[in-house]
């Protein structure tokens, strides 16, 4: 997100899902979208039959690699080679769009400069992807009347996060591929109110609408409206928190409807910072992994049980309605929030989540226009200025939100660890389509246990038989941070010497193995590549 | 775009070029009934219970197929169409189990509906009738082939919109039917249970195992809501009966088409899992021990008040939430600012 | 000294009566003898008389041998080859004057056919392109090339030339409207997926003169600006396909075919696909889909294949014998084209004789002969001597014809308005033992086991169609069953999807219209004339011609039959099993069927 708000002004998915169908060119770069974001994937793939040219770029060969024009089977950590490599063959063809590079962005020298080396037999040392398949997919994506990019977190959860995703938006500029429908660059947000939370100043460094808390006229505005005094510095990001837990700068946390114990890396090192809180709230749903090391849990409401809205991955606005009611005594998070702020002393008087939603909107230029009334069976996508605005489909259509967009000239970084003797395989982590993060909630619905209910970790055929291994056996997969047993998939979706687990199940928490080292920009650990040995248990 | 004057059912009507015979009706409110046709896929022209009288052409042929040209007169419901109709659900009816009264699909079967407004009580035709097992070993959905009247919308959707081409038409004449590659059930295909052959399906060849015998499609209350899984921001209806959830249908009106995979179709059960919390728990003595909200909100009060006040407000710290609601997570920060501290963040990294 | 010319017939029919090894045997022999040189043997494609098969035709005297086989062989060489005996055992014998017959166009069967479309099968090797070229090959091409897009279609369209696989649409407006429609890539298709029960005309063109269809499928391209083409054939006609490599080969090595044909900027590449043989896939729409790898099922028209065919591209599809017909065109051209045929029907038709007809094969008239002359002079009638009762016309699609309608002009609008249709040329002749309810019950069987499964109409209706007419021809039929057949098949008619499901009642309504007495006779009488329901048949002792033999006493599996010696036999009706023993073993003509 830093990274397309310092190329482009904003951080958010650039087009709507809509448009997908009939882009002409697709990258799909660190995205398994079919099984993370399915419906994502069908469009994607109606686009291919359409006759659009694919292009997937990922160290597993996933269910697009079957539509693809062109598959770059990268090793994991080697993105930013890969993207400057296609920006190198676009700027040398002359494919680039020199009008879209003169009117609406800078520092283009800078970033010619420095893909200068990056050729394609030079780039196919370091991804592996052949240089006759990098000049094609260059030529395939710069080619086409219009071509989008769609990413998700094999290009953000590296220590190059921010630089990967730079250079991902250099190459959209390149071809003057923003601005316009079924072009752009697209983030697809994992969790079905990431946008939202964003949106919303659940993060550190902002409040809603991204007014930062360093602006002196926003943190004023916010102060008169709640009628409190805020603090002028930047907080601390999740990975910070939990080092300042543990190094007791931080005494006392409040975790509503978070798992970090399976989400973050390094579980651990989570575990022994979570432990050297003085007092920790957890409110949710379920008795998490992370809610038995608190000292208080309140019980939540699913979302069936209550009214209020999300944001899609496409910036639209959504509502949630009220289904059930509430089971036992658990309430909604917003009426705890709203009790706890009682008893803190604060004058908060909410009734429904409409009269919280109007506050937003008041306070945020993007929301201003939105209300509970206009959002109908559509939603509205933000920015939506006023109340007659019909809301922003397609950002930076004439310029971009930072005015002109903003090449960068990154350079390729190897990860924080590479494989050894002792490591000698590269760990990468994501999701199955059967299951949702932690599992919190899929690992509790009775007919997605019954397809899929335990670890497979995947390994390469020639890795499997070299460990003298096969399907199904368990194995002792360890890094220098802890080890975890897992069931084996022999399967060549994986390339030798890489093994992909997924973190939903906690019998075998991946992120015992993981690596905490984040990208130092944006603060996104690289869970996407670890050094681990294994072995036959 | 240009315009073409047809008349149907004697009343002038100017429509866009290009558009079908059915899109032109409905668009002025004739309902012309159909099994097979469906506006997201291919016209398929299979099931001919839109056939139409056109003024000048030899056969009947099927509106959703049948573009609009100038001067068209067509009659939707004439004797001869009616006739079609019924013959056409006599013939579905003669291969079609008579088990309207425990059939899970009453009441929203399309089946019915069309043999109520054509007068068709069953069938005269005697003869063989299907006799293919049902299919029930997977957990989301029961395939009950004899039911299926193979107007082949499941197919469609498999194909063109899911891509899993899980399912296709095997076989030929009275024996034909869609099912898997080499016929195995469903869990051995390529399927991955988006369930969106089961939304489409008109009869009750398809249906769901959730909310099986809790009521019927009118019974329950249909609550528009959006999807609490990934970031796509899938809209859909949960029905609910007696506090309970029964059933998920697409909002085919929505962003997406109506368009859902298998955690937001099947994956909402945990809502009312065992597990779930219902009570506010104090850890006392490493055991958790039931409390009271009011004994909660005290403790936690206190307590971060007695951390601000020892080490300041940037020793108290908090996650929000990814899974919540924007008023949640507003409210979150909110909270935590008001409290002196900007150390809020989410899981947006993970 | 000048080589004589062997032509001996290689066509499915004749390879599968022998000719392969004939020819083996007459190799051998010349070589033997050393007087191979002298020979020229050539394997021609089908000559059409396959009931006579293996033919052999001896150039330049143009005699003409039939069912010859490998052990007539040193008899033709050292009686005919060598000495210039005639062999008369091995010529064709007029059935009725008894006369041996000589010269092929002396034969009845010739006489009066038309051989233009055929005029190279059994005249030319199929697989040496260089006879083709001898034979006015490729010249229409060259005179097409020759002319803008516009005057080739406008010459076709004057040229009356009209579909030969089925309905008859006019070739020449199909080619204007595919080149006319928008788009640069444009297709030919040539429908190769002869699916008619005892149809094998395409079979034949494809195996006996392939160039002509390539050549055919060249001028239409050029016409309406195809460059690539793909000929559909099943592969159940492996000798069909392999000619038709070979040819295509052969073409393109001869700059027929490929890119810049004869020197212009004209390409044309053409593919085979091989169907696996259902039936409809020689529906157009059914066999485009089964060209891109999917289900062979009927896509709804518009749009047609002229607009958006395969792969959503315009293409032009027209069959095997339509394409045969194309170079002939430009060779002589639409006016001298079209002196053959009638006003609405113009050249010939190709047709296969089968069923109960003395002459099976391939015979090619003129458009408007009529029926009788068709199954009467070239056919040489009925088989056995019988009655003849009816002809099936058309296959699954068409109708039968009694004989009240032997003089009916063979063309394309009196069959329809007959209640049969052209279809793509099989003709199969029924005999008075032939039942007309039975054959009904046969059609239906077809298409109900090939109907794609698509549109309910076909796939349900032809199901209860057949039902009722198997009870029917059980003896379980029911007055309203006829009501019931004619209510399913209008509505078959009126609504379904394709042409097939369109057409697939017209064998029993045109059975109702000329046999309904057959029907009316199986329901209400429990009777079947033909008595080939077995059901509907009882077995009789005519006592008259009963001398007691007891033979079939004897052998009755259920001892249903009682009599004294020499005394009159009698059938227990109850006990008898209708297995038709005693009728076969009667040698005294005295067990009837009623």
């Amino acid at each position: 997100m830093a990274g397309l708000a310092t190329a482009f002004g904003s951080g958010a998915m650039t087009n709507t899902i809509g448009e997908i169908e009939d882009a002409k060119a697709i990258l799909v770069i660190g995205s398994n979208t079919t099984e993370n974001h399915p419906v994502i994937g069908y469009r994607i793939k109606r686009a291919v039959k359409k006759g659009a040219k694919l292009i997937v770029a990922d160290p597993r060969y996933i269910e697009l690699c079957d539509y693809a024009d062109s598959y770059l089977q990268l090793k994991p950590g080697t993105n930013i080679a890969l993207l400057n490599a296609l920006a190198h063959v676009i700027i040398k063809e002359g494919l680039a769009d020199e009008a879209f590079i003169k009117d609406r962005t800078e520092n283009f020298a800078a970033l010619k400069a420095t893909v200068e080396k990056y050729t394609p037999e030079y780039a196919a040392e370091i991804t592996g992807v052949p240089a006759e398949e990098i000049v094609k997919a260059a030529r395939l994506y710069a080619e086409a009347e219009v071509a989008s990019i769609f990413y998700t977190m094999g290009i953000t959860q590296h220590t190059t996060g921010t630089n990967n995703v730079l250079a991902v938006a250099n190459l959209a500029m390149l071809t003057g591929n923003m601005g316009k429908p079924s072009g752009g660059v697209n983030p697809l947000r994992g969790q079905n109110n990431v946008q939202g939370a964003c949106d919303m100043g659940a993060l550190p460094n902002v409040f809603t609408g991204y007014q930062k808390v360093t602006d002196d006229a926003a943190r004023a505005k916010f102060a008169k409206a709640w009628g409190v005094e805020l603090a002028g510095k930047d907080g601390l990001t999740v990975t910070d928190m939990l080092d300042a837990a543990g190094s007791k700068d931080v005494r006392a946390m409040y975790i509503m409807g978070e798992n970090p114990y399976l989400s973050d890396p390094d579980s651990t090192h989570v575990q022994q910072c979570m432990g050297s809180l003085d007092f920790l709230v957890v409110q949710d749903m379920f008795m998490t992994e992370t809610a038995e090391f608190a000292d208080v849990v309140l019980p939540a409401v699913s979302w069936a049980e209550k009214e209020g809205t999300f944001v899609n991955t496409e910036r639209r606005v959504q509502k949630v309605n009220p289904a059930l009611k509430p089971r036992g005594n658990a309430k909604a998070d917003w009426q705890i929030l709203t009790q706890l702020a009682t008893k803190l002393g604060f004058d908060w008087e909410y009734d429904c989540a409409e009269d919280i939603f109007k506050e937003i909107a008041a306070l945020t230029p993007s929301y201003a226009g939105v209300t509970y009334d206009r959002l109908g069976v559509m939603g509205i996508h933000w920015p939506c200025p006023d109340e007659v605005h019909p809301g922003t489909p397609i950002l930076h259509v004439d310029k971009f939100s930072r005015g002109l967009g903003h090449f960068s000239a990154v350079e390729h970084q190897d990860p924080a660890e590479v494989p050894d003797e002792q490591y000698p395989f590269i760990l990468t982590t994501g999701r199955i389509l059967y299951h949702y993060h932690t599992g919190t909630m899929t690992r509790r619905s009775e007919g997605l246990k019954q397809i899929h209910n335990e670890e497979l970790m995947e390994l390469n055929p020639l890795d499997a038989q070299a460990l003298g291994v096969e399907e199904c056996d368990t194995v002792k997969v360890s890094s220098r941070r802890g080890s975890v047993k897992s069931r084996l998939k022999v399967t060549d979706r994986v390339p030798p010497g890489v093994v992909f687990m997924t973190f939903h199940f906690k019998e075998t928490a991946a992120n015992i193995l993981t690596n905490s080292e984040s990208c130092p920009t944006a603060k996104i650990p690289e869970l996407k590549v670890c050094a681990v040995n294994v072995e036959k248990a | 775009m240009t315009k073409v004057n047809i008349t149907l059912n004697g009343q002038a009507v100017q429509v866009e070029s290009g558009k079908t015979v059915l899109e032109a009706a409905q668009a002025v409110g004739i309902d012309i009934p159909t099994f097979c046709h469906d506006p997201e896929l291919s016209k398929a022209g299979a099931c001919r219970m839109c056939v139409v009288e056109v003024a000048g052409a030899r056969n009947l042929p099927a509106s959703c197929t049948t573009p609009v040209t100038e001067g068209m007169v067509i009659e939707t419901e004439s004797d001869r169409v009616i006739n079609a109709r019924k013959s056409i659900l006599k013939l579905t009816w003669a291969g079609h189990p008579q088990d309207c009264l425990t059939c899970e699909k009453t009441g929203s079967c399309k089946l019915q509906d069309y043999s109520y407004r054509y007068d068709v009580d069953g069938s005269p035709y005697k003869g063989e009738v299907k006799e293919i097992p049902l299919d029930d070993t997977n957990p989301f959905f029961f395939r009950d082939l004899n039911k299926c009247i193979l107007c082949g919308k499941c197919v469609r959707k498999c194909h063109e919109v899911n891509g899993a081409g899980a399912i296709d038409f095997m076989y030929r004449g009275f024996g034909t039917k869609v099912t898997t590659a080499f016929d195995d059930a469903i869990e051995e295909s390529s399927c991955v249970f988006c369930g969106m052959c089961v939304d489409i399906c008109p009869v009750g060849a398809l249906t769901p195992k959730q909310g099986l015998n809790q009521g019927r499609a009118w019974e329950a209350d249909k609550v528009l809501t959006t999807c609490p899984y990934c970031g796509s921001g899938c809209t859909f209806y949960l029905h609910v009966r007696d506090d309970k959830i029964v059933g998920v249908t697409p909002n085919f009106e929505g962003p997406m088409d109506g368009h859902l995979c298998v955690k937001g179709r099947f994956g909402w059960d945990f809502v009312d899992s065992p597990d779930r919390l219902k009570t506010p728990l104090i850890k006392k003595d490493g055991e958790f021990v039931e409390a009271t909200w009011e004994e909660a909100m005290d403790l936690i009060a206190s307590k971060f008040e007695g951390v601000r006040a020892q080490f300041g407000a940037d020793a108290i710290a908090g996650l929000s939430s990814a899974r919540t609601t924007n008023e949640e997570n507003y409210l979150f920060q909110k909270l935590l600012r008001s409290m002196g501290t900007n150390n809020v963040d989410h899981c947006a990294r993970l | 000294m000048e080589q004589r010319r062997i032509l001996l017939c290689a066509g499915t029919g004749c390879i599968s009566s022998g000719a392969l090894k004939a020819r083996d045997a007459l190799l051998d022999e010349l070589n033997k003898r050393g007087i191979a040189d002298q020979f020229e043997i050539v394997s021609s494609g089908c000559h059409g008389f396959c009931e006579q098969g293996p033919l052999f035709v001896i150039h330049p005297e143009d005699i003409f041998y039939c069912r010859v086989q490998a052990e007539d062989i040193p008899e033709l060489v050292e009686e005919y080859l060598i000495n210039g005996r005639v062999v008369d055992r091995l010529l064709y014998m007029d059935p009725i004057t008894n006369e041996h017959i000589k010269n092929h166009m002396e034969i009845g069967f010739y006489a009066k056919q038309n051989r233009r479309v055929l005029h190279n099968c059994g005249v030319i090797d199929p697989e040496n392109i260089d006879e083709y070229l001898g034979s006015e090959g490729y010249v229409g091409l060259k005179n097409a090339l020759h002319m803008e897009q516009v005057a080739i279609i406008d010459e076709m369209k004057k040229s009356g030339l009209r579909g030969r696989g089925g309905a008859g649409f006019p070739t020449g407006m199909k080619w204007d409207f595919t080149y006319k429609a928008k788009g640069k890539k444009k297709y030919i298709v040539c429908n190769a997926d002869e699916g008619d029960p005892g149809a094998f005309m395409d079979r034949s063109v494809l195996e006996g003169d392939p160039h002509a269809v390539i050549e055919g499928m060249a001028i239409a391209a050029y016409a309406i600006g195809a460059d690539e083409g793909y000929v559909y054939v099943r592969a159940e006609y492996p000798l069909a396909i392999k000619r038709l490599r070979l040819a295509i080969t052969a073409a393109n090595e001869r700059g027929f075919l490929g890119n810049n044909i004869l020197g212009t900027t004209f390409n044309f590449n053409l593919k085979i696909k091989e169907g696996a043989g259902a039936f409809v896939c020689g529906e157009e729409t059914a066999l485009l889909a089964s060209i891109e790898g999917e289900r062979g099922m009927p896509r709804p028209r518009p749009p047609f294949p002229a607009n958006s065919g395969l792969w959503g591209k315009p293409t032009c599809l027209n069959n095997v014998e339509t394409f045969a017909n194309v170079p002939l065109i430009y060779r002589i051209g639409a006016e001298e084209y079209g002196k053959v045929g009638t006003e609405r029907s113009k050249g010939t038709k190709v047709f296969a004789l089968t069923g109960k007809i003395n002459n099976t094969g391939l015979a090619e008239v003129p458009m408007g002969i009529p029926m009788r002359e068709i199954i009467f002079d070239i056919g040489g009638g009925v088989q056995h001597g019988k009655k003849f009762k009816a002809v099936q016309i058309g296959g699954p699609s068409g109708g039968c014809l009694p004989e009240e309608q032997l003089d009916l002009p063979v063309d394309y609008d009196s069959l329809t308005a007959a209640g049969a249709m052209m279809g793509s040329g099989g003709l199969v002749v029924m005999d008075e033992d032939t039942c007309m309810v039975d054959l009904a019950r046969y059609f239906l069987t077809f298409t109900q086991s090939e109907s794609c499964g698509k549109c309910t109409p076909c796939r349900e209706g032809t199901k209860r169609m057949l039902e009722i007419l198997e009870r029917i021809t059980q003896g379980q039929g029911e007055p309203a069953d006829i009501d019931a057949l004619e209510e399913l098949a209008e509505s078959i008619k009126d609504s379904s999807l394709c042409g097939l499901g369109q057409t697939a009642p017209n064998p029993v309504l045109s059975t109702l219209r000329y046999f309904r007495h057959e029907y009316e006779e199986h329901i209400v009488e429990g009777k079947c004339r033909a008595g080939a329901c077995s059901n509907l048949v009882t077995y009789h002792i005519d006592s008259e011609n009963c001398i007691g033999c007891t033979v079939c006493a004897k052998n009755c599996p259920v001892n249903a039959i009682t009599g004294e010696r020499k005394q009159p036999h009698e059938i227990d009706q109850a006990a008898c099993i209708k297995c038709g023993v005693c009728f076969e073993k009667c040698k005294f003509d005295a067990v009837k069927l009623k």
